[in-house]
């Protein structure tokens, strides 16, 4: 059967990963390059490249970098950050991202996932939420989690993946850093509107978040997390092993 | 040499460059007399099978892949372009492929339980079913990365390797010197870098 995925996430500012530390073998922690191969080597199942780049030289360096990932590393990239056009699609999949995860740019232009999905199918687009609760609704927030947009988050990615989105990935603000497991109660919404994958993001702090997640959720597809990787407080070799331990299909 | 089918469908980027990896030598082209002058020949694809077989046929590289085939070079379909290798597809509508495998593309919508996600996407184990120069280097319950929502049917005495999700989803073929993988060979670690070195080597 298919294996659940744990996917760690890369934020790319002027080139070089944001926050991490020092992994034995690895020279360089904030080369993109080192790292995407470090965890490759180590059982990630897929790479997120998040570009947090502002400037145009920025962009052209992420890409460039992106090329040079790509060329090297032989598992699936998605690749976020700066996507509000079908244009913004095309840069970085040329670059060899095999998927492109949407977030503000779909909220200004929701007709962008449909435009997407047609040229490039729905299995390459993302769509990415930032969600909150606000008087017990969960809320969509943009500008990487500074703005209510008063959008109700489940009826949002509902109508993202009727546009044609091939995958969600949920990040709960409420649970963001606080690394107290994941927010399975707004994922459970999540996973009974939608037929697709959904990868859960925000909050995973020790692999007993992970083992509650797919434990409590059976249909949730993957955990995503950064920090906790960078800073090496969980090995995803450590953490495969033990999801295997308490009978949860991984890749090993 | 090996030759990349360029047919302006997909990205190439990945898969030119897990070959470059394996210290293959490789070259992305539509051009026919390219093709014919290297020793192994790659199909490539993705999205909709219509308008991929629709636009093979349309530069007539169609005819040259199956002479080539059929005078005996090694050609290997990757996802969409093994599908293209059977008879037919069922992808909406009814559509001729090349024919140098016998079975048919069906969807996998009412062939596997509802409570499954179509596409099929993620890792997912390979389950051998008769030996083939391309498990050379890899074991049983290896995992690679699928990305399909329909599957090659009836193939017969070419199905090398399966893989489970509700029911045998066929994920490796291979007739003489037809090859075919469902799954990304280039996006499947170092499992899939080792199928394609094995596709690399000569029949022994």
């Amino acid at each position: 059967m298919i294996t659940k995925r744990i996917i760690p996430c890369l934020d790319v500012k002027n080139g070089r990963v944001v926050k991490g530390v020092n992994f034995e073998g690895l020279n360089d922690v904030a080369s993109p390059v080192e790292l995407a191969k470090y965890y490759s080597d180590n059982g990630a199942d897929e790479l997120v490249f998040y570009d947090i780049t502002a400037s145009f030289e920025g962009r052209k360096l992420f890409t460039d970098i992106l090329t040079e990932v790509a060329s090297k590393i032989f598992i699936p990239l998605t690749v976020g950050g700066g996507i509000n056009t079908v244009e913004d699609f095309d840069r970085v999949l040329k670059c060899g991202a095999d998927k492109v995860s949407v977030n503000s740019g779909a909220i200004k232009d929701p007709g962008l996932i449909e435009e997407a999905a047609k040229k490039y199918g729905n299995q390459c687009v993302v769509i990415s939420v930032d969600a909150k609760r606000v008087d017990g609704v969960f809320r969509v927030f943009s500008k990487g989690g500074r703005v209510n947009t008063g959008m109700d988050a489940i009826e949002w990615i509902k109508f993202c993946v009727d546009s044609g989105a091939g995958e969600v990935v949920l990040n709960s603000i409420d649970t963001d850093g606080v690394k107290k497991g994941f927010d399975i109660e707004m994922l459970r919404k999540v996973l009974e509107v939608v037929n697709v994958p959904v990868i859960a993001s925000g909050g995973a702090g020790t692999i007993g978040d992970f083992i509650e997640l797919f434990k409590k959720l059976p249909t949730v597809d993957a955990g995503l997390a950064a920090s906790i990787f960078h800073f090496g407080e969980v090995k995803i070799k450590d953490l495969k092993n033990e999801l295997h331990k308490n009978g949860i299909n991984v890749r090993l | 040499m090996i030759a990349i089918v360029d047919y302006g469908v997909g990205n190439l980027f990945s898969l030119a460059s897990s070959f470059k990896m394996i210290g293959a030598d490789v070259t992305v082209t539509s051009n026919k007399d390219e093709i014919r002058n290297c020793n192994k020949i790659i199909l490539p694809g993705v999205g909709a099978f219509g308008d991929a077989i629709e636009k093979l046929r349309a530069d007539g590289l169609d005819e040259t892949i199956i002479s080539e085939a059929k005078s005996g070079k090694d050609i290997m379909g990757i996802c969409l372009g093994m599908q293209m290798l059977f008879e037919k597809s069922f992808e909406y509508g009814e559509y001729r492929g090349l024919g140098l495998l016998s079975g048919e593309i069906v969807p996998m919508e009412g062939k596997i339980p509802a409570s499954l996600k179509i596409p099929h996407i993620g890792w997912n184990a390979l389950h051998f079913k008769k030996e083939s120069r391309l498990l050379k280097y890899i074991k049983e319950n290896d995992c690679v990365y699928f990305v399909h929502s329909y599957y090659a049917e009836n193939c017969r005495s070419s199905l090398v390797a399966t893989a489970e999700y509700g029911k045998e989803i066929t994920a490796i073929v291979q007739n003489g010197n037809v090859f075919g993988c469902q799954f990304h060979p280039e996006k499947s670690g170092s499992v899939g870098l080792n199928i394609l070195k094995a596709f690399c080597e000569e029949e022994k």
